[in-house]
């Protein structure tokens, strides 16, 4: 019958329409910045620094072993080690970074430098609203700029973070175990020894 | 109390005419005519602009605008804002004189068809004997302000939409005024007044509107047909259409001209929706004969509001149409159809009235449409496709 | 004489006269367009609705288009007259002046212009129909042969030649 197909359509477009006020597939408009869509964990954009603790920079994981600025392909990480130590993540005395520039207008978001690093000290922020009027300075993130606490970490990536915790927990209480058996066996060594005196009778 | 209510601009014009010297009574009444649909007409265009963008905006599951004020309300003034303040840019080449006269004549044209249009019982500007004729007299005045709006802009793009937009306008004016030949056959004038006033009877609580007769069923569904491409707009609109020649006749036009041919072209569309209405919906009668007590300029705009509706539903729906998918349309079938529907208005005013005049005219308008479906789907012999370079 | 008849009547003038003289085709067709418009003005003041609407309908809406397409087709642009001004200006003003003095002579002595008072307008698009179906309904069939003639040829002469090329 002529007009079928345009009746057809007609009526889609009606349903279309006031299913647009009732139902949330036929309006899938989301208002930015008011509301926005929820992100996959795996979401990434620029890197961040991981610290534990309260402190940001007694607790930073980052010991300026520097791979992660020999590896980056447009080398935006810039990175001079410092001359002293402080414990890192596991507790051994290392040395940190004085100086961590990463120039996120450089930044590929490649992750390379998160894949290389041995000490789970750089992971990858999800932050994207990072607008600002300086594009020299303003897109240089220095050391505290990038230095972000484990919580959030967890916060954003939860299953990466919380399979970091766990092998981290596990090389503490392992650490743990070995200190206290050597302090235990110093201890031991260092206690008086005991007298053959039963044997003589 | 309703009939006080459905008089009331009457009796203020009357009231206000009755303070004005003898002298300057002629020039005030035209006046006060005039000037409430320079108002009236003009608002409800801003009041489209916006139905059109949320409207269009909900078929295709999005929103439309909402930043502008609650729900978008104050986007039109924002629109105006934005092409009052807007540089007028005029190409160097350009004809300037018919350049900027060209709008200015769209924009007049369209107006003028507002002078026979009964809005209300006792409220038409001029009650003239051609009502009809003069529409369309005033319609074709159109198609020149098209042709020097694409000449004077010295493009070639302008240039090739408007003759395009003129051929398509030209084309569509021969259905348009044939499917309204039929409403003057039966009402017996061409006077719009009288036109309206044949359809105010009610049998039972059904009215007595042309619509509900076979002839003017078809007559309708053809006139909106034309008028959809006398406007230029979806499925219609190759003339404008933005993805393929970008604005046609109107592509070095920017600004407030461009803004007024916007103008001109809704309030053609408003016109011929008024028309319609006056012609086949039965002009400001009510369609129930128990709501005969609310006004009857509100059932007038009540239907202009709900064929705007449509006419913003179709060009959410349907696809573009080729210029030659246009013109064979045109000359092919709706011409044919009008001319075939004279037949039956014909057929119907010599039968006796019942039951068998339903049936002869309905059986002689429906055939040519089935006989063209099935030529429709009889052509589609596809070829089986033989790829030769992929597997 | 009303101040309307005046004003439409230099503004009839004065577009046939611009279309007479300005130097551009297109502006000269939109000159007589005014002109065109003029006169159904004239046709409306006198009262004549029917003629009126058509002149407008079909002198402004399809002529000054089939004008306007025709010139848009045929003429080269930048191809304007560079003189407006014939050099034998001297006998086309005896003739123009000949004209004009024989249609005002003919026109002032004819009977029915000099009634007075002027008789009022009584042709209505009723009677004009009527008179079509019954008195003139020959020179009414004629004419339409004539326009399906005119619409044949012009169908047959821009149609494309395919069928001698197989």
């Amino acid at each position: 019958m002529v007009g079928n197909g345009i009746l057809k359509g007609l009526i889609e477009t009606a349903r279309n329409f006031f299913g647009s006020y009732v139902s949330k597939p036929r309006l899938t408009t989301v208002q930015y910045p008011e509301q926005r869509e929820p992100q996959i964990e795996a979401t990434r954009n620029f890197p961040f620094l991981v610290f534990d603790g309260p402190d940001w920079h007694a607790g930073m994981r980052c010991v300026a072993c520097q791979i992660c600025e020999k590896e980056c392909p447009p080398k935006c990480i810039f990175i001079e080690k410092s001359k002293d130590k402080k414990p890192d993540a596991v507790g051994k005395p290392q040395a940190y970074p004085a100086v961590f520039n990463i120039d996120i207008s450089v930044c590929m978001s490649c992750q390379i430098c998160v894949e290389v690093c041995p000490f789970d000290a750089i992971k990858m922020d999800v932050e994207y609203d990072l607008p600002t009027d300086d594009r020299f300075a303003g897109l240089l993130f220095d050391k505290q700029r990038l230095s972000k606490s484990n919580e959030y970490y967890n916060r954003i990536h939860p299953t990466e973070a919380g399979a970091i915790d766990a092998r981290f927990a596990e090389e503490r209480a392992k650490a743990k175990a070995t200190a206290d058996a050597k302090a235990a066996a110093a201890a031991a060594a260092a206690a008086p020894q005991p007298q053959p005196a039963g044997e003589q009778k | 109390m309703t009939q006080m209510l459905d008089q009331i601009f009457v009796t203020a014009k009357l009231w206000l005419m009755g303070y004005i010297p003898a002298a300057a009574k002629p020039l005030a009444s035209a006046i006060l005519s005039v000037v409430p649909v320079l108002i009236a007409f003009p608002l409800l265009f801003a009041i489209t602009t916006w139905l059109e963008r949320k409207g269009l905006g909900r078929i295709q599951n999005r929103l439309g605008p909402n930043r502008t004020g609650p729900f978008g309300l104050l986007q039109p003034i924002a629109d105006a804002i934005k092409s009052l303040t807007k540089e007028d840019i005029v190409p160097l080449r350009a004809d300037h004189a018919v350049h900027f006269l060209a709008p200015v004549l769209l924009v007049l044209a369209s107006f003028l068809g507002y002078a026979v249009l009964p809005i209300g019982r006792n409220m038409v500007i001029v009650n003239l004997d051609a009502g009809v004729l003069y529409f369309f007299a005033a319609g074709s005045v159109v198609e020149l302000a098209v042709f020097m709006a694409g000449w004077s802009s010295r493009s070639k793009y302008s240039l090739l939409g408007a003759m395009r937009a003129i051929a398509q306008m030209i084309s569509y004016e021969v259905p348009l005024v044939l499917a309204s030949v039929v409403v003057i056959m039966q009402a017996g004038s061409l006077s719009t007044v009288a036109i309206v006033e044949k359809q105010t009877g009610y049998t039972g609580i059904f009215p007595h509107w042309f619509v509900f007769t076979p002839w003017g069923f078809v007559g309708f569904a053809l006139f909106m047909i034309a008028a959809t491409a006398e406007s230029n707009r979806s499925p219609f609109d190759l003339p404008e259409g933005e993805s393929e020649i970008i604005a046609g006749y109107y592509i070095e036009y920017s600004g407030f001209k461009f803004a007024l041919f916007f103008l001109g072209e809704y309030l053609g569309m408003f016109a011929t929706s008024g028309m319609a209405i006056t012609l086949f919906l039965g002009g400001w009668t009510a369609p129930v004969s128990f709501l005969t007590w609310i006004p009857s300029y509100i059932w007038f705009f009540a239907k202009l509001v709900t064929l705007i509706a449509v006419f913003i539903w179709i060009r959410g729906t349907l696809p573009r149409l080729r210029m030659d998918q246009l013109m064979n349309l045109a000359w092919e079938f709706i011409l044919p159809m009008a001319l075939l529907n004279m037949l039956v208005a014909g057929v119907w005013h010599f039968m006796p009235s019942g039951i068998l005049r339903w049936l002869v005219c309905t059986a002689i308008v429906a055939t040519p449409c089935v006989l063209f479906s099935a030529r429709l789907k009889r052509k589609k012999r596809l070829q089986v496709r033989t790829y030769i370079f992929a597997d | 004489m009303t101040a309307a008849f005046f004003i439409l009547a230099a503004l009839t003038v004065a577009g046939t006269a611009a279309a007479m003289g300005l130097r551009n085709a297109v502006h000269c067709v939109l000159a007589l367009t005014v002109g065109f418009a003029g006169v159904a003005a004239l046709y409306l003041q006198l009262g004549a609705q029917f003629v009126g609407l058509t002149q407008i309908m079909v002198y402004v809406g399809a002529v000054a288009i089939l004008a306007v397409f025709a010139i848009m087709m045929t003429h080269k642009p930048g191809e304007d007259q560079p003189r407006i001004f014939s050099s034998h200006w001297v006998v086309g003003g005896v003739v123009a002046a000949a004209v004009f003095s024989v249609l005002a002579w003919a026109i002032s002595s004819s009977g029915t212009a000099n009634q007075f008072p002027p008789p009022e307008p009584s042709v209505t698009v009723l009677a004009i129909g009527d008179s079509l179906m019954h008195t003139y309904v020959l020179p009414l069939e004629l004419m339409g042969l004539l326009l399906t003639a005119a619409l044949i040829g012009a169908v047959v002469i821009a149609m494309d030649r395919r069928e001698e090329t197989k």
